[in-house]
C-alpha cells in the first residue's frame, strides 16, 4: 500500500489513516505461504530440497533485519548459523539431547547470546572495520571448533544424527516430508514475529538508523542499544535456521561457518531486494533453484552466472526483484493515471 | 540557572585552535545570535554543545547539569535540540513519518517491539500537530527528498521543535533557501516558544538584527564581543571584522 | 602436530634460536608478498573509499599471465613477472574507466557486491582456461635451492622475495615522499575536497594509482606460485588475508600496509610452524585486538 493510494478525508485524515493501516496483511503477502504450500504436492519427490531452500530463506530473513532495516553491512552472518547448527548437533552428538524443537530454542539462545556479546562490541564500529571484525569474528568461531576437532567433528563434520519424533508424534520419512512442513511452519511462526517487529515503532526507528544515523543521534534515540537488540534478534533466528539445517540434514560440519555461506546468503538478499520481508522469499528461492539446475550443469558455468548476475543488478536493479517489480509497479499505474 | 551554559571550551583539530577559551550562557527565553566571518568556528562551537565534538577543556552545561561527558542522544533527550547546516533528514521516509519517528524516539515509543507504530494515536496527532503549525500538512505523505529545499529546511525545523526542546541551537536555518521561501522560516523562527531558550547562527545582518536581543560575535574561534543589537551594530572593531563582507546576504557558508 | 625439541647433542637455545630465525625469514617472506599485493588495495581504498574485492582476481591474473608466458612461450620467470603487472595494470584501467567509475558514488555495499562479482567472472574464467589445479612455473637457476647467508642456509628464492619485497619499499617510498606525485597522493588521501580545490585532477591521480596498484598486485600473484601455489580460488581465498592487510595497517598508508604486512606475515608463519593446521587462528585474533583498539588501523586516519 503505497502513501499515496488513500483515498478522501483531508490531507490530516489520509495522513493518519495510512499510518494506522500500514501494517494490515496485505492479500499478496499470501502468495508465498500459498506457493510453499503448493510445492508440497507439486514435487514431492523434491522436498528434501524444499527443506533448505526454507532454512535460507529463514537465513536471509535474519539478515534483512541487519542489512536492510538498520542498514548494517557485516561479512560474518554465518557465525549465527553455525551456532545454531553445533548447538543442536553437539547436544545431538555429545549429549545425546535429539529432542528437536527444544534444540530450536537452546539453538536461539546461544546464537542470540553471541550475538548479542559480539554485537555489544563490534556494532560501535562501520565501513571495513566492522566487516574486517564481523568477518574475522565467523572466522574464529570456525577455528575455535577446529582446534577442538575430537568435540566438533572439524571439517569432517558430526554425521549420522538422529532426531526424535517432533512433539513426540511425528516421524521422518525417507522423502523429507514431515521435515519440509516442519520447516514450513517454524519459518510461518518466526516470519510473524519479524513482520510485527517490522512495522513496530521500534521497526521504524531501525529504518530511521539505516536512513540518517546522524539525525538519530541528534533527536536522542540511543542508536547503539537499538543496534545491539536487532543484531542479538538477528542472531538468534540465524541460529534457529541453522538448527533447522542440522535438523533437516541430520549432518553439520564446520563448513557452515564458511565466508562462502556469509557471502551467499547476502547475495539472495539483494537478488530478491532489502528491506522488503518477502525479499527474502523470492531471493532465497530464485538462488537455490538456479544454483540447484546450474552447478549440476557445470560448476564454472554457475559461479560466472553468479557473478554475471551481481555486476548486473548492481548496474541496473539495484533494489533486487522486488525493487524490479515495483519500479514496474510504479510504471504501470503512470500509465493508469495518463 | 541559566539554560545552558558554556565555560572555556576549547578544542583543536591537529595544530589548530578552532575553538578558544569560549564563555556562553543562554537564559530561559534568550534569543541570542552567533555571528562571525566564515571559519571562525561558529558550527564547531554548536557542534560542542550538542556532543557531535568532545572539548579538549572546559564545560557545557545544561539547566545547570554537566553535560560535557554525555552522549549526543543524552543531550537531546534532556532537551537540547539542534537543526544542521545542510538538511539532515531521513530522505526516502515521508514527512509524518519524519515526524512521528522523532516524537517517537522523544516519549520513549520506539523502545516497543511488538504493537504497530501506528497504535498510539497520539503521537500521530502530535506530529500532525508540528505539520500544521509549519503549514506542512499538505505535504505529510511525501517522501521528503521530493520536496523542495526550502519545505525541507522547514521539517528539519520541525523536527527540532518536536523533540519539544528547553535549548534550540539553529544554524543558518535559511541557508540555501531562495528568497523567495525565506520568509516561511523567519515567521518560524519569530513565533518560537518565548520559554525555550535559542541560538541562531546567522550571515544575513537584518534577520539577526529582527530576531536577536543579544549578540555574540566570534572571530577564529574565541569570543571576539558579545553585546545587545545596538551596542554590536556601532561597535567600529566589527565593522572592521567584517570588512569586505558588508553584512548583507553576504557567503552562506558558516 | 606439535614440534618436539629433540636433544640430539645440540642445545635448547641453539634449537630456539633456528626456529626462531625460521619464523622470522620464512614471515618476512610472506609478509612481502603481502605488502606487494595489499599496498595497491591500500592507496586506492584510502584515495577514493572504493572497495575493490576484484584486486585478487588481479593478482590471481598476473599469476596466470605469467604461468602462460613462462610454459607455453618459454619466457624467463623475471621477465614474466614484469611483463604480467604491465599487462594487469593496464588491463585494470580499461575496468576502472568503463565500470568502476560509474560506482564512485555509490554505497560501500554496491561497490562491494560489483567487484565480489567480476571476481567470480574472473575465478570461472580462470577455472574454464586453465582448470583447478594448482598450477607451477619453471624457476630460473638462480631462484632454485639455498643461498648460503654465512650462519645459514636459506632458500633462495624467499630470499629473493625479501630483496624484491625491499626495493619496491624503497621505491614506494622514494616516489611517495620525494616526488610530487606522491605528494599530490598523500594530499588527496588526506582530504580529497581540498586537494581537488588546490588543483590536482584527483580522477587522472587514481587512475594511476589504480593501474600501478593492480600491477603489484599481479605482481604479487606471479611471486605467489611459487610460495603458496595457484589455483584459480587463490583470488578470493587471499583476498580476505589482502583486506585484513589493509584495515589493520590503515587505508591509503604505505607505512600501515608494510607494518601490517610484518606483524600478521610473521605471526601467521609463526602460528602455522607452531601450530600446524590451528595457527590460522592468530591473523584473525591480531586482527580482531588492533581493530578494536585503533578501529582506523595502525595509520588510518579516523
Amino acid at each position: 500500500m503505497a502513501a499515496s493510494d488513500t483515498i478522501g478525508g483531508t490531507p490530516r485524515q489520509r495522513a493518519t489513516d495510512y499510518l494506522l493501516r500500514r501494517h494490515r496483511f496485505r492479500m499478496a503477502e499470501a502468495l508465498p505461504w500459498l506457493i510453499a504450500i503448493a510445492v508440497f504436492f507439486i514435487f514431492p519427490t523434491r522436498m528434501t530440497f524444499g527443506s533448505q531452500v526454507l532454512v535460507m530463506v529463514m537465513f536471509a530473513l535474519s539478515l534483512d533485519l541487519i542489512l536492510g532495516y538498520a542498514g548494517i553491512v557485516t561479512l560474518g552472518h554465518a557465525a549465527f548459523f553455525g551456532v545454531g547448527a553445533y548447538t543442536v548437533g553437539l547436544a545431538a552428538a555429545r549429549l545425546d539431547w535429539t529432542e528437536p524443537i527444544s534444540g530450536l530454542f537452546a539453538a536461539a539462545i546461544a546464537a542470540g547470546l553471541v550475538g548479542f556479546v559480539t554485537g555489544w562490541f563490534l556494532l560501535r564500529y562501520r565501513g571495513l572495520t566492522l566487516l574486517m571484525l564481523t568477518l574475522a569474528t565467523a572466522i574464529l568461531l570456525q577455528e575455535t571448533g577446529n582446534l577442538r576437532s575430537d568435540i566438533s567433528g572439524g571439517y569432517d563434520g558430526l554425521p549420522g544424527l538422529t532426531f526424535k519424533p517432533l512433539l513426540g508424534v511425528f516421524d521422518y520419512d525417507l522423502y523429507g516430508h514431515t521435515n519440509y512442513l516442519y520447516a514450513l511452519t517454524v519459518l510461518a511462526i518466526i516470519f510473524f514475529f519479524v513482520r510485527r517487529i517490522v512495522y513496530s515503532p521500534f521497526g521504524q526507528a531501525l529504518t530511521g538508523i539505516r536512513e540518517n544515523v546522524r539525525r538519530m543521534h541528534a533527536i536522542g534515540s540511543p542508536v547503539h542499544r537499538r543496534l545491539v537488540t536487532v543484531y542479538t534478534i538477528a542472531a538468534a533466528i540465524a541460529g534457529v535456521a541453522g538448527a533447522l539445517f542440522t535438523q533437516t540434514n541430520a549432518y553439520v560440519t564446520l563448513t557452515v561457518f564458511d565466508f562462502d555461506n556469509s557471502a551467499k546468503v547476502m547475495v539472495m538478499l539483494i537478488l530478491g531486494g532489502t528491506g522488503r520481508l518477502y525479499g527474502a522469499f523470492v531471493g532465497a528461492a530464485v538462488y537455490m533453484v538456479l544454483e540447484d539446475y546450474f552447478s549440476k550443469l557445470s560448476p564454472t558455468f554457475w559461479q560466472f552466472g553468479i557473478g554475471l548476475m551481481l555486476v548486473l543488478a548492481v548496474l541496473f536493479a539495484p533494489r533486487g526483484i522486488l525493487g524490479l517489480f515495483e519500479r514496474i509497479g510504479d510504471y504501470l499505474a503512470e500509465r493508469k493515471r495518463s | 540557572m541559566a539554560a545552558l551554559q558554556v565555560e572555556k571550551l576549547n578544542r583543536t583539530f591537529g595544530a589548530l585552535p578552532v575553538t578558544r577559551d569560549v564563555d556562553l550562557t543562554l537564559e530561559r527565553g534568550a534569543r541570542c545570535a552567533l555571528i562571525g566571518p566564515n571559519g571562525a568556528g561558529k558550527t564547531t562551537l554548536v557542534n560542542l554543545i550538542t556532543g557531535v565534538l568532545k572539548p579538549h577543556s572546559g564545560r557545557v552545561l545544561l539547566n545547570g547539569e554537566d553535560i560535557t561527558a554525555s552522549s549526543q542522544a543524552d543531550r537531546a533527550r534532556r532537551g537540547l535540540a539542534r537543526t544542521f547546516q545542510i538538511n539532515q533528514l531521513f530522505r526516502g521516509l515521508t514527512v509524518l513519518e519524519n515526524l512521528c519517528m522523532t516524537v517517537g524516539e522523544r516519549d520513549g515509543h520506539c523502545n516497543n517491539l511488538w504493537r504497530s507504530s501506528g497504535s498510539k494515536r497520539e503521537v500521530i496527532d502530535e506530529a500532525i500537530g508540528y505539520l500544521d503549525s509549519l503549514r506542512l500538512t499538505d505535504d505529510a505523505l511525501k517522501l521528503v527528498r521530493e520536496l523542495p529545499y526550502g519545505r525541507q529546511r522547514l521539517v528539519e525545523i520541525a523536527i527540532a521543535l518536536a523533540q519539544k526542546p528547553r535549548v534550540l541551537l539553529l544554524d543558518e536555518p535559511a541557508a540555501g533557501v531562495p528568497s523567495s521561501e525565506s520568509h516561511l522560516i523567519l515567521d518560524v523562527v519569530a513565533a518560537l516558544d518565548p520559554d525555550i531558550a535559542v541560538l541562531i547562527i546567522e550571515h544575513d545582518m537584518d534577520v539577526v538584527f529582527r530576531f536577536a536581543k543579544e549578540i555574540t560575535v566570534l572571530v577564529q574561534g574565541a569570543v571576539f564581543t558579545q553585546g545587545t543589537p545596538a551596542e554590536i551594530m556601532s561597535n567600529e572593531m566589527v565593522r572592521a571584522v567584517y570588512l569586505g563582507q558588508e553584512g548583507h546576504r553576504g557567503g552562506h557558508h558558516g | 602436530m606439535r614440534r618436539r625439541f629433540h636433544n640430539h647433542g645440540v642445545g635448547l637455545v641453539p634449537q630456539v634460536a633456528n626456529i626462531a630465525v625460521s619464523i622470522l625469514f620464512d614471515g618476512l617472506a610472506y609478509a612481502m608478498f603481502l605488502f606487494i599485493t595489499s599496498v595497491g588495495l591500500s592507496v586506492t581504498m584510502g584515495l577514493m573509499g572504493f572497495v575493490n574485492l576484484a584486486h585478487g582476481a588481479f593478482a590471481m591474473a598476473g599469476g596466470y599471465v605469467v604461468v602462460t608466458l613462462t610454459r607455453t612461450y618459454g619466457v624467463g620467470f623475471v621477465p614474466s613477472l614484469v611483463i604480467a603487472a604491465v599487462v594487469v595494470g593496464a588491463v585494470s584501467v580499461v575496468f576502472e574507466r568503463v565500470l568502476y567509475r560509474r560506482l564512485y558514488k555509490s554505497t560501500d555495499l554496491e561497490q562491494v557486491l560489483l567487484t565480489i562479482g567480476l571476481a567470480f567472472m574472473a575465478i570461472a574464467t580462470a577455472t574454464y582456461l586453465y582448470g583447478p589445479i594448482p598450477k607451477s612455473v619453471p624457476l630460473p637457476e638462480w631462484l632454485q635451492g639455498d643461498v648460503n647467508l654465512g650462519f645459514r642456509y636459506f632458500p633462495s628464492y624467499r630470499a629473493f622475495l625479501i630483496v624484491l619485497g625491499a626495493v619496491l619499499i624503497a621505491v614506494l617510498w622514494y616516489a611517495f615522499e620525494r616526488t610530487n606525485i606522491g605528494a599530490k597522493i598523500r594530499a588527496a588521501v588526506d582530504n580529497r575536497r581540498m586537494a581537488e580545490s588546490v588543483g590536482i585532477n584527483v580522477d587522472r591521480l587514481f587512475t594511476l594509482t589504480f593501474a600501478v596498484g593492480s600491477g603489484l598486485a599481479a605482481l604479487g600473484g606471479g611471486l605467489a606460485i611459487q610460495l603458496l601455489g595457484l589455483s584459480p580460488s587463490f583470488a578470493v581465498l587471499y583476498l580476505v588475508l589482502f583486506l585484513i592487510v589493509v584495515a589493520v595497517g590503515g587505508l591509503g598508508s604505505l607505512k600501515g600496509t608494510l607494518l601490517a604486512a610484518l606483524v600478521l606475515g610473521i605471526f601467521d608463519t609463526g602460528g602455522k610452524y607452531l601450530l600446524a593446521d590451528a595457527g590460522g587462528f592468530f591473523v584473525y585474533a591480531v586482527t580482531v585486538v588492533v581493530l578494536l583498539i585503533k578501529p582506523a588501523g595502525f595509520y588510518g586516519r579516523e
